[in-house]
């Protein structure tokens, strides 16, 4: 990537022409602002009082002046785009392409892994509450990887994916409290029964086409949740299941204090944190194999037929795809993963209400697959990271967050309508591995 | 060009329509066609624009599910003495005997898999956001699934699923050799000339190792040394490797020069079902192309006044 390098050989004309315009803007603003922000009124005693707020007046004149030049040096004055090397940058992240596509995932994979310790040595008081964010991220990487093998992959608009991460919260809860099953038993059991609901949603609305596949998977995941708020005598209704079952080391120990936990196991002083770290573990393992299965079917028959489903269904026909059952596979192997996410949610919580599992859920899943962009594993990390721990770190903003939130939603959808990473990277090739543009990849029904 | 094999009655057919009708609410696209297509022959389909030929091979590949009649394809040539047996059956096929299936009651997806009959279609429709590759390996979906152990062996990478995958490459490779596309190969297939694109859709279909390929119009757009190499592509598919082909075509350089066997339809009826010399002196067939009567063209071709032709509308490329 040598052109990086052009942006930093920059013209002075350009650098001249950019700050007087700064100047210009800034002296304009000042002029306004000084009747809007530079006086006040303030109410005295005897009557009112004016107040000169020069810091104010200043600021905003600075802010224009800056925002002027940096719109003029970096964007306006150029042939090349500043967003074109972010471009650059954002493609390089799906890999094949340059040395970045193979260095991120990896290096992403080496935080990943070493953050619970890096987070324990840098901030221990802290490190819980990152940690859970973190975990939080996870979950909806997760979540985000497996609606990505519907929406991405096989190109059907599914508006319900929470559904199913319901039914593997709910499976695990039941199976687990009436049946006192373990989680490791109740993991598997539950990314079936999600899968087995895959296909029985999937059924009906496969005839359907566009916006009528996105409307009736909206609404089954609706009906999901509705009946978990009424069928009080199974699911607790409104008030949901509490006493969820933690899970143990592996059946070996627990994460209790005392002789049957994992401190006395493995000799170690107790912590609270050890939980929450086996917690991140996991759900980090989970994640990485729904990577790793969705990574191998992209290179096996059937996820190269999802693919084609999405270019182009009656073309798969004619070649004798049996396309009902290539959308089912597609739509419970995307549930069996929501589900198995489901489960992790439910233990890690202890407890779990059909609030959780509301449409926005769906909605925020679906967000992170489309601006990650669709298809792409890795862009669905960086969306996840971007939304999920964006939006946790800035709690404090409070309502505006969601401003934040939207308006970057926004920004991206101009600047990369595709997603963050929207090229696709073949499944197999003859001699060289090409990225294939974004602008030539169908993006299948509903869309 | 054409050869001088005989279609006599002694031959039994690859496929067999027969009676085929289709109705579209009140328009009668095909009206009780019966034609048949033999093995190693190129069979060429033509008539004016809407005749209905493309409907013809939307019946035969199972896209519309036909009003009336009956298609019969057979992989091995004694078959059709069963017909009338399998057609009285609930059954679409009758594989244990000699492979002989009914196509109007078998799903599209069907037809390829198991009958082996591939197509192309008029308006391309190719995986444009896959590669050349990618899309010749999705035609070996069937035979792959099989070696991947329906996914669960191809997880792991078992070797059944490793030479499974190696013989769809050799296969990709021969035919992307043939239609002389190994160079583009990993490029993506949206990215292709359009003559690129019409013999790419040729070779995902031949990728199928169909029986009879039948192929919409793929002369269409392209210019007069692409229709040439096209014209031997098909050559050597139908000949050589003996794939029997069926062909819908308006450049008649292509039609007269490569089939066997011409069936010429005309609003849904079949007018004419020869060899080419019969089917370029046929008046009938003459009159349909022009637009104009029967007796108009007798008498045309009678009276060599060149302008009478050029006179009558609705002349068809
Ligand atoms: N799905 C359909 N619904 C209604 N009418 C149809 C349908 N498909 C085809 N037709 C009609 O059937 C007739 C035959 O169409 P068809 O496409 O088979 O013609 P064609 O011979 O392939 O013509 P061309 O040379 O232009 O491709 C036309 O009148 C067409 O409008
Ligand atoms: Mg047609």
């Amino acid at each position: 990537m040598g052109s990086v390098t052009d942006v930093n050989q920059y013209d002075d004309s350009l650098l001249i022409k950019s700050l007087k315009e700064a100047v210009i803007a800034g002296f304009i603003t000042f002029l306004m602002a000084a009747i809007l922000i530079g006086v006040k009124s303030e109410i005295a005693i005897g009557g009112i009082e004016l107040k000169y707020r020069w810091g104010a007046l200043f600021a905003a004149a600075g802010i224009a002046a800056a925002g002027r030049f940096v719109l003029s040096y970096l964007f306006w004055g150029r042939d090349t785009k500043v967003g074109d090397y972010l471009d650059k940058g954002l493609n390089g992240l799906s890999g094949a392409t340059s040395g970045m596509g193979k260095i991120i995932p990896i290096a992403l994979l080496a935080l990943a892994i070493l953050l619970p310790f890096l987070l324990m040595q840098a901030v221990p008081a802290q490190a819980r509450y990152y940690l859970d964010i973190a975990t939080v991220v996870l979950i909806y990487v997760m979540l985000g990887w497996g609606l990505n093998i519907v929406v991405g992959l096989a190109g059907l608009l599914d508006l319900g994916y929470v559904a199913f991460y319901a039914v593997g919260a709910y499976s695990y809860a039941l199976l687990a409290t009436t049946f006192g099953l373990s989680f490791w038993i109740c993991l598997p059991l539950a990314g079936i029964l999600a899968g087995f609901w895959g296909v029985i949603l999937g059924f009906p609305v496969l005839r359907l086409r566009g916006d009528y596949l996105a409307i009736v998977t909206l609404a089954f995941g609706e009906i999901i949740r509705v009946v978990l708020l009424n069928w009080y005598e199974v699911t607790g209704g409104p008030d949901g299941i509490s006493r969820i079952p933690r899970p143990s080391f592996f059946g070996l120990a627990d994460f209790k204090r005392g002789d049957s936990g994992f401190a006395a196991l493995f000799d170690i002083p107790y912590s609270p944190m050890h939980r929450i770290i086996f917690l991140y573990f996991l759900i980090l393992a989970l994640a990485l194999l729904t990577n790793w299965i969705t990574n191998r079917l992209r290179r096996l028959p059937l996820g190269r037929a999802w693919e084609a489903l999405r270019e182009d269904e009656i073309a798969c026909r004619s070649l004798g795809i049996n396309t009902t059952n290539t959308k089912l596979s597609a739509f419970a192997i995307g549930a069996m993963f929501g589900g198995i996410a489901g489960s992790f949610f439910a233990t890690r919580q202890g407890f779990i209400s059909p609030e959780s599992f509301t449409f926005i859920e769906s909605a925020i899943i679906l967000a992170i697959v489309v601006l990650g962009g669709l298809g792409s594993q890795i862009g669905v990390v960086v969306a996840a990271i971007v939304l999920i721990g964006g939006t946790e770190i800035f709690r404090n903003l409070e309502e505006y967050r969601m401003l934040v939130f939207g308006l970057g939603m926004v920004l991206v959808m101009i600047w990369k309508p595709r997603g963050l990473v929207s090229t696709r990277i073949p499944s197999v090739f003859l001699k060289e591995r090409k990225a294939v543009s974004a602008d030539l990849v169908a993006q299948g029904e509903g869309h | 060009m054409a050869t001088t094999r005989k279609t006599t009655m002694t031959r039994t057919p690859l496929l067999s329509v027969q009676h085929l009708t289709m109705r579209f609410g009140g328009l009668l696209a095909i009206d009780n066609l019966s034609f048949d297509a033999y093995k190693g022959d190129i069979t060429a389909l033509i008539g004016p624009n809407g005749a209905g030929k493309t409907t013809v091979f939307n019946c035969i590949t199972g896209f519309y599910k036909p009003t009336e009649g009956r298609i019969g394809f057979a992989h091995e040539t004694d078959a059709y003495d069963k017909i009338d047996a399998l057609t009285a059956s609930a059954n679409r096929s009758d594989i244990h005997g000699s492979a002989l299936y009914l196509l109007e009651r078998m799903p599209d997806f069907e037809i390829s898999r198991d009958a082996k009959v591939a197509r192309t279609f008029q308006n391309i429709r190719l995986f444009g956001g896959m590669t050349v590759l990618e899309n010749l390996m999705v035609a070996q979906h069937a035979p792959l699934m099989t070696a991947s152990s329906f996914t669960f062996g191809g997880l792991f990478g078992l070797k059944k699923y490793q030479d499974g995958h190696s013989h769809a490459m050799e296969l990709a490779k021969f035919w992307l050799n043939k239609v002389g596309l190994t160079e583009r190969a990993d490029d993506p297939a949206a990215d292709l000339p359009y003559g690129d694109q019409r013999r790419l859709e040729i070779a995902r279909a031949m990728c199928t190792e169909p029986k009879l390929l039948c192929l919409d119009e793929p002369a269409a757009g392209l210019n007069g040394k692409e229709s040439a190499e096209l014209n031997e592509l098909l050559l050597f598919i139908g000949k050589e490797h003996g794939t029997s082909v069926l062909l819908i075509e308006h450049d008649m350089n292509v039609v007269m020069g490569i089939s066997d066997h011409i069936a010429v339809l005309d609003y849904g009826k079949k007018i004419a079902d020869a060899s080419p010399e019969e089917i370029r002196n046929d008046p009938k067939v003459i009159a349909a192309y022009l637009g104009v009567d029967e007796d108009e063209v007798e008498e045309a071709v009678k009276t060599p006044v060149k302008k009478k032709a050029a006179k009558s509308k609705g002349a068809k490329k």
